[in-house]
């Protein structure tokens, strides 16, 4: 069979049947593992950040997971995978050198063209951070085209946090501003206790000049919009990653519909001038 | 007093106070420095200080058998930490221990109360401002009891 082009690709990408090989695989906590990912030979494949691939365990499903790694590193193609259901667990026991089916990518990315000139304010909680990973592994490659970069992650515990090895180079740097809370911790943790809306108060930003990126539970990007947004922030300078459980990720199915919205097509990234209204109906 | 009236008047706690109850309020209070490691108020004692945080940080934490001690929110510069000495029976309900050196005016609770109940303005000044506080720390808290980052972060696929 003659491979397919990228174009028949992006026509019909749910025929890609052509599986991409694990290269190597990293425990990031308990619950969460990072794929890297290798396509098949002849296949390139590059993605903004905030993009996200559906990955296929196969005889379990399929899952759409954000692209966590550098969107300008040559190499395999990394996904942070929390282990919730069957198919993320079957995702999380491969191994190096087994198969997975990968279709994408997908949706919107975080618009960090339009964020130059200015701060940035990036909010990740939980398994938020993978998605956050590739948007700030960009400022970072483009530093000198922003302000303040400032970036405040929250999760349960210190056993949950995501890349620390990484997160501790970042909060060593001068040129950014890194805060990380967790909702609860033992006494010897030397980092903040509490909820990320609340450091929205200490964070250092202009809030006239600052554009903000979001990704967690809903709950907290809440209460995140309303802190942001007290603060200053103007709503069509904030931006959400919305997680809905999506199937196709063609637009057909509605199974990630809010609202007017395909979240796989028109997100996963929204304005929160868009999506916000929508975040507090009980129907959507 | 002078240094003291300037510190008060740049914390975002107190800063936009009348003149005449900041100039008061540094009457009643000191400056104050903790190590790291070093306890600010322990829980059972009398609470009869207030510390409004300069630099440094705060972990109000409780000591458990099974557990160690628990660090049940950490506290920062422009921050306040305690109110135990407002109200009744006037006694900390958590430790209060330095995480990194600490900076801090504190004042004089019973003081501060007195005050307050001589001048019923400044009085719901300060209570107001505390019931803020209060508000938000309990929003904080009603946050986390969500527990936002387990099962219900995210669709069990």
């Amino acid at each position: 069979m003659q491979p397919r082009t990228e174009a028949a690709r992006a026509q019909q990408p749910w025929l890609d049947r052509e599986p991409w090989r694990v290269t190597a695989t990293r425990r990031e906590s308990h619950d969460t593992v990072t794929l890297e990912l290798e396509p098949p030979a002849g296949r390139t494949f590059s993605f903004q950040p905030g993009q996200f691939n559906m990955l296929y365990a196969f005889g379990v499903g399929e899952v759409p997971i954000s692209v966590s790694g550098d969107p300008e590193a040559p190499g395999p193609v990394r996904h942070t995978i929390r282990d919730m259901g069957a198919v993320t667990h079957a995702l999380c026991a491969r191994q190096a050198g087994q198969e997975v089916g990968v279709r994408g990518p997908y949706g919107t990315h975080w618009p960090v063209a339009e964020a130059e000139g200015g701060d940035v304010v990036v909010v990740a909680g939980g398994v938020g951070m993978p998605p956050m990973r590739s948007a700030f592994y960009h400022l970072i490659a483009h530093r000198d085209r922003y302000r303040r970069i400032v970036l405040l992650y929250g999760a349960r515990t210190p056993a949950d946090l995501l890349y620390p090895d990484e997160l501790s180079s970042w909060r060593g740097r001068f040129d950014l501003d890194v805060q990380v809370t967790v909702d609860t911790a033992a006494g010897d943790w030397r980092g903040g206790v509490g909820v990320v809306p609340d450091l929205i108060g200490s964070a250092p930003f202009d809030p006239a000049a600052t554009t903000a990126f979001m990704v967690g539970p809903e709950v907290m990007m809440r209460f995140t919009i309303r802190a942001l947004m007290r603060a200053g922030v103007p709503d069509e300078r904030i931006f959400l990653s919305a997680e809905r459980n999506m199937h196709c990720a063609a637009a057909m199915c509605g199974h990630c519909q809010i609202g007017p919205f395909f979240v796989c097509r028109d997100g996963p990234v929204f304005s929160c001038r868009a999506l916000g209204p929508w975040l507090r109906r009980r129907e959507a | 007093m002078e240094t003291l009236e300037h510190e008060l008047r740049s914390h975002p706690f107190v800063g936009d106070l009348q003149p005449a109850y900041l100039t008061l309020l540094a009457s009643l209070a000191r400056n104050v420095e903790f190590a790291a490691g070093a306890f600010l108020f322990r829980e059972g004692a009398r609470a009869d200080r207030c510390y409004l945080l300069r630099e440094g940080r705060v972990a109000l934490e409780i000591a458990t058998m099974a557990r160690g001690h628990i660090i049940v929110q950490t506290l920062g510069a422009g921050e306040v930490a305690g109110f135990s000495w407002l109200l009744e029976p006037h006694e900390w309900q958590f430790d209060g221990r330095a995480i990194e050196p600490v900076r801090a005016v504190a004042l004089d609770g019973d003081a501060v109360r007195a005050k307050c109940e001589e001048d019923p303005r400044l009085g719901f000044e300060l209570m107001r401002r505390f019931a803020h506080l209060a508000t938000g720390r309990l929003q904080s808290t009603r946050l986390r009891l969500l527990d936002v980052y387990g099962t219900a972060h995210a669709t069990p696929h």
